[in-house]
């Protein structure tokens, strides 16, 4: 018989995320918090946090090669600002407008992802800074752009105003309302688009040369480099991928919330890098998926939501939940992986044992 | 010649400082090409009688107190662990909050309480610090991931203790402590940088602890087998943090006179973790100099000074710092770093290559 192989550390943080996650939500529908009984909640939850599922999967990449990036919040603020002046000022009034400003938000995400790899990997210089200035440069523009909100309705652009609006409704997932009517469960496209990118780059970090080398950077920078990765590229092209998906993330948000705004997605950097690391993504490198990414970001959806939902209708109480569940799961980790390590060099000494008999 | 230079930047350490400085520097003559009124420093009266000094130089060194010495705090940290505390700013909002609350509990401020809310302020600062510092030396967690635990809730705790209210101070001590001393036309938060760095250069002329925390952040395996305690020396950076918090929140509170959990210290481990890298410090851990680091805080108080005085917005300041900041560091990088010293080389070879070739003919 073939013994069965043991989970790897990535997969064991990824199935303990998971658990968590199917678990919490089991709770809130038994409990049960106001809402949740209904499946439209779950959509609910994929619509609200649709930018922020692809930041988490963004940061993951980069997290998985050794780095950091702290610039994805700043760069959607800019993105949204700009496609929200864009749309409002264009002659385009059809659909190549909207068409322009997804080009325009992925060029601005292009833009940052190629200067912030160029001077990470090709000039050495520290992760942390150059995305924090690459975090203060997008802040910074977006103010400069524009101080005032600026809103994109139904008057300023129509097309982009209804495809917005545009649902993917889904009948039998719905529910009865009170008069009798039944209410489709609804999905924006934004949401799609999220699951669509956690599907894609799970993909390329799975079955992708580029993606087996972010691994092998992250994991040890110089047993890739004597395997002969191209480290320098590799790294390079990382921030690239995540500079891209800020880009799109920036659409996705306009696209939920068409007001450009100078506080737009503040501190969601750190939400993600959050919901990365409940994912089972570790700060050092080479160990990630971005699937546990995804369930991370849910289960700070979810705890919000539940807070949001409940009496306790306080920022305050948002902030401890998190606070407490980001411990709860770094402490876990950090527990189940010392006693793995303990384990296999106790397995391993046997084994050695064993060879000297 | 050069190589004797190069030999003594290298023996003396200031090798590390050449960037800040030049920095410093730069700023500097920007700003007196600019316009040189920008450095002069008045005796002016302030609402209470007292003299003191006023000018741009002044409110540069006053304002970038609290950065200064939360960047000493920092320096250590990042030396002994690797990697950076991003929950300075909220665990000064909790310090400083305790703090208050100590104060509040008299009528009026009096020396007495005062002695008792500064000790319970360096405590409080000092626990939370403990707790991040544990899960860092003993759980083995990045600093990054474990002060982020704090980082989101710090600011709810602060909330938790003051109520909603900001609660307001007033007071001769607390103005002494804020603005300054009456007799001492100098800022008093300027002292408190300065008592804070004798602190600290006694800890380390006195103590081996440098050596130390230069030897577990360069290699912790290494420094076990030597007998050092990686846990212990990683801790006690965490300690010493939590003390450069609490002086910093302290000033802080006593300069707005109030407390305000939201914005007391906001976004500081920012410009703290760029004050380090300005430094010169690697980022990754190891070696280390304090130096810089408080270069770095009061580069980056000039730089927006500077861009205040030249009537940039408030709100656009921050994209003009990034971009002198991408100067900074770019001009620190290793690669460039290596270049310079090739391109050098060369010109040093070309120049024995006539020289030699004189000799023969």
């Amino acid at each position: 018989m073939k013994r069965r192989e043991p989970l790897t550390n990535t997969q064991l943080l990824t199935t303990i995320a998971i658990c968590i996650f199917v678990a919490m939500y089991a709770i809130a529908v038994i409990a049960p918090v106001q809402g949740f009984e209904k499946f439209q909640m779950f959509f609910d939850l994929l619509n609200d946090n649709a930018y922020l599922i692809i930041i988490s999967c963004a940061l993951s990449i980069v997290m998985i090669g050794g780095g950091i990036n702290i610039s994805v919040g700043g760069v959607i603020s800019l993105t949204v600002m700009a496609c929200s002046l864009f749309l409002n000022g264009t002659s385009l009034q059809n659909g190549f407008g909207i068409v322009a400003a997804l080009f325009l938000a992925l060029g601005i995400g292009l833009a940052f992802g190629v200067g912030q790899g160029f001077l990470i990997s090709y000039l050495e210089i520290q992760p942390f800074i150059v995305t924090l200035a690459g975090m203060f440069l997008s802040r910074g523009l977006t103010t400069m752009l524009s101080v005032e909100p600026v809103k994109v309705s139904a008057q300023t652009h129509a097309v982009f105003y209804a495809f917005r609006g545009n649902k993917i409704e889904i009948p039998f997932l719905g529910y009865i309302a009170q008069n009798g009517n039944m209410i489709p469960a609804k999905l924006e496209i934004g949401a799609v688009v999220a699951l669509a990118v956690v599907i894609l780059s799970f993909l390329l970090l799975r079955y992708v040369k580029l993606g087996r080398n972010i691994y092998a950077i992250g994991g040890n920078q110089q047993s890739a480099l004597m395997l002969g990765i191209n480290v320098k590229r590799t790294r390079f092209l990382s921030y690239v991928i995540s500079g891209l998906l800020s880009g799109l993330a920036g659409f996705v948000f306009l696209m939920h919330k068409p007001t450009g705004n100078a506080s737009v997605a503040m501190r969601s950097e750190m939400d993600a890098i959050a919901a990365s690391i409940i994912g089972g993504t570790l700060l050092t490198g080479g160990v990630g998926n971005v699937v546990g990414s995804f369930f991370g970001a849910m289960i700070l959806a979810t705890i919000q939501k539940i807070i949001g939902m409940s009496k306790l209708n306080d920022s305050w109480w948002q902030d401890m939940a998190s606070g407490a569940l980001l411990g709860f799961f770094i402490l876990l980790q950090s527990v189940v992986l010392s006693e793995r390590d303990k384990r296999r060099a106790k397995r391993n000494d046997s084994k050695l044992a064993v060879q000297r008999e | 010649m050069a190589a004797k230079k190069s030999s003594f930047l290298k023996k003396s350490g200031l090798g590390q400082l050449l960037i800040p400085i030049t920095a410093l520097v730069i700023l500097l003559l920007f700003n007196l090409i600019r316009d040189p009124s920008f450095f002069s420093i008045k005796v002016a009266v302030n609402n209470s009688g007292n003299s003191v000094l006023s000018g741009n130089l002044i409110t540069i060194i006053d304002n970038a107190s609290a950065l200064a010495v939360i960047a000493m705090g920092m320096t250590l940290v990042t030396a002994a662990c690797g990697g950076q505390d991003i929950s300075v700013g909220a665990v000064g909002a909790i310090a400083g909050s305790f703090f208050v609350k100590i104060l509040k509990s008299w009528e009026t401020v009096t020396a007495g309480s005062m002695i008792l809310a500064i000790v319970v302020c360096i405590l409080t600062a000092v626990a939370f610090m403990m707790f991040n510092g544990t899960l860092v030396a003993v759980f083995k967690i990045q600093p990054m991931i474990a002060t982020l635990i704090l980082f989101s809730c710090g600011r709810s705790i602060a909330y938790w203790i003051t109520g909603s209210a900001t609660p307001q101070l007033s007071g001769p001590i607390i103005q002494a402590m804020g603005m300054t001393i009456p007799g001492i036309p100098i800022p008093t938060p300027i002292f408190a940088v300065i008592l804070v760095g004798i602190v600290l250069a006694l800890i380390f002329r006195l103590t081996n602890l440098r050596l130390y925390t230069q030897s577990v952040g360069v290699n912790q395996g290494a420094a076990r087998l030597n007998g050092i305690n990686p846990t212990a020396i990683k801790l006690l950076s965490f300690v010493l943090l939590g003390m450069c918090v609490a002086v910093a929140a302290m000033i802080g509170v006593c300069r707005m006179a109030q407390l305000s959990h939201k914005t007391l210290l906001v976004d500081i481990e920012m410009d703290a973790i760029l004050a380090v890298a300005i430094g010169g410090n690697n980022l990754g851990g190891g070696r280390f100099r304090i130096a810089g680091s408080i270069m770095g805080a009061y580069i980056i108080q000039m730089l927006t000074t500077t861009l205040y005085a030249m009537n940039v917005a408030t709100v656009n300041v921050k994209a003009y710092k990034a971009i002198v900041i991408i100067i900074i560091v770019v001009a620190g990088s290793p690669v460039i770093k290596n270049w310079i010293t090739s391109m050098t080389n060369k010109i040093r070879a070309g120049k024995m290559n006539t020289s030699a070739a004189k000799g023969v003919e």
